[in-house]
């Protein structure tokens, strides 16, 4: 009889489906944001960085432009869950080097899963100034796990999946391939 | 390593080199947040912190205020003047009677030593040591080190000197092991009767020659002459004190190498430092306080964060 209980990992986005991906997103991005003069995109530390490094970087090279305002944002002290989860969660670096004023804001983040990080963003995001306009754009959405009211305007892949799967998303930066797996929650 | 070693911050000596270094990387993120137009974060929004103030402080009291409203903490504040202290209430009772009112966190300065480590024993809230006797000042030491670090990058192998009443100063006793552990090396200079005995024993050199110590140095603490701690005549008088261990600029311009100069404030100006030096570049001072607030708030948060 074999372990049901065990899952195998599988692969949901291979290199090749993610690239393609990015560069939708991007081309989405433009379409409502044309040369973003008054948008900014704005990375969610520490994974929603390397989602927002690619998307940057797609985008300067699509439109032939470098001055696109890019910053990264850490929200580890804005979390809900900070005595929760027993451990005081080390901080990244914040990074905006530009004013969010009135502008657009593009917020961008690997998974969307509870919708807790993001509302943790808005709050550590207004503490900048306050948007014309904040959107969110994030690679994986896994709709039917919500917490919160909060939904993605661009979206790289909906996944529905239970709660002892995890959403693993790896960069060739840090994890040697591009990759998004489904694997078991050891948590 | 994500969580400190310990559940009170009652001194340096029981931290761990990975403690230090947390604390150090945690104030770096807050110290970006003291630069933001709006200086605040809600992490300790369901804290309660009491400044239970036994003996009097301006500065450190201050920072302690403002790091815990930046955290958005809420506070209460005590001070022994005033209050049931005087007529006759022990410490345990006066802590007790307030942690019965919900405090998750009791920063407490005492003129006894070792008030807060017996505390420590007999509580259950987060004890954060603002000062106890002729002990230790852990918040001092650690931003005094953090202050050096920001300079130098590292404090591993610096030349680290500690000038004036090592004796009565908890400044030192607290920065004497944060240099050790971090990998400085420490002399204290100062008139002998107030080095105290067996110094040599805590891994520290003694040199009573004010220049000479100068010379092997990269940083300086220049500590403040404690004249309330005083109840015998150590020193001959505060004009003498000056002319031998007070820090000037005729003296700084004679060595050959800059030092940077630190004083845990505050500064009896023309007693152990000189305008000339307390204002110049060289002077550490006004980053000290700076940092202060941000690992203050280091300290707080990793605390809070093991419950």
């Amino acid at each position: 009889m074999p372990n049901l209980k065990r899952m195998q990992p599988r692969i949901i986005l291979n290199s090749t489906q993610l690239n393609l991906t990015v560069t939708r997103l991007c081309h989405q991005l433009i379409e409502q944001h044309r040369s973003f003069e008054d948008s900014c995109i704005i990375g969610v530390q520490p994974r929603g960085v390397f989602l927002a490094d690619r998307i940057y970087a797609k985008l300067c090279s699509i439109l032939g432009k470098q001055d696109i305002d890019y910053g990264k944002l850490d929200i580890t002290f804005y979390r809900d869950d900070f005595r929760i989860k027993g451990k005081p969660m080390i901080a990244d670096e914040t990074d905006i080097p530009f004013s969010i004023e009135n502008r657009n804001v593009i917020l961008v983040d690997d998974v969307l899963y509870t919708g807790r990080t993001i509302r943790s963003a808005l709050d550590a995001m207004l503490d900048y100034g306050r948007p014309a306009d904040v959107e969110l754009l994030v690679l994986v959405d896994r709709r039917l796990h919500r917490h919160l009211p909060i939904q993605a305007k661009y979206v790289g892949r909906v996944i529905d999946s239970v709660t002892s799967e995890k959403v693993k998303v790896d960069w060739k930066e840090t994890d040697g391939k591009d990759a998004v797996w489904m694997i078991e929650d050891k948590d | 390593m994500s969580a400190l070693s310990t559940k009170h911050l009652t001194g340096i000596k029981p931290l761990l080199p990975s403690d230090i270094d947390l604390i150090f990387q945690t104030a770096d993120n807050f110290k970006e947040i003291l630069q933001r137009p709006i200086k605040k974060v809600p992490s300790l929004r369901d804290i309660t912190i009491a400044n239970l103030f036994f003996e009097d402080s301006t500065r450190t009291r201050i920072s302690f205020e403002l790091a815990e409203k930046r955290l958005s903490a809420d506070t209460i504040n005590f001070s022994a003047s005033g209050s049931s202290v005087k007529k006759g209430e022990t410490l345990l009772d006066t802590v007790r009677n307030i942690l019965a009112m919900k405090v998750d966190m009791v920063v407490m300065r005492h003129s006894s030593s070792g008030a807060p480590e017996f505390l420590s024993q007999h509580i259950s809230a987060n004890i954060i040591n603002a000062g106890d006797g002729t002990h230790e000042h852990p918040t001092q030491g650690l931003l005094d080190g953090y202050s050096v670090r920001e300079k130098f990058g590292t404090l591993k192998g610096l030349n680290y000197l500690i000038v004036g009443d090592i004796k009565h100063s908890r400044v030192a006793g607290s920065d004497i092991p944060l240099m050790q552990k971090m990998g400085a090396k420490v002399k204290v200079c100062g008139p002998p009767t107030l080095i105290p005995k067996h110094i040599e024993e805590l891994g520290v050199t003694y040199e009573p020659d004010l220049k000479k110590a100068l010379e092997w140095c990269d940083v300086a603490n220049i500590l403040r002459i404690q004249l309330e701690r005083m109840d015998i005549k150590y020193i001959p008088s505060l004009r003498e004190y000056a002319l031998f261990y007070g820090v000037n600029r005729e003296l700084l311009d004679s060595i050959k190498k800059e030092i940077t100069i630190m004083h845990p404030g505050p500064i009896n100006r023309g007693v152990e430092l000189n305008s000339d030096v307390a204002d110049s570049k060289q002077s550490l001072i006004l980053q000290q306080v700076e940092n202060g607030v941000a690992i203050r708030m280091a300290v707080m948060y990793l605390l809070a964060g093991r419950n």
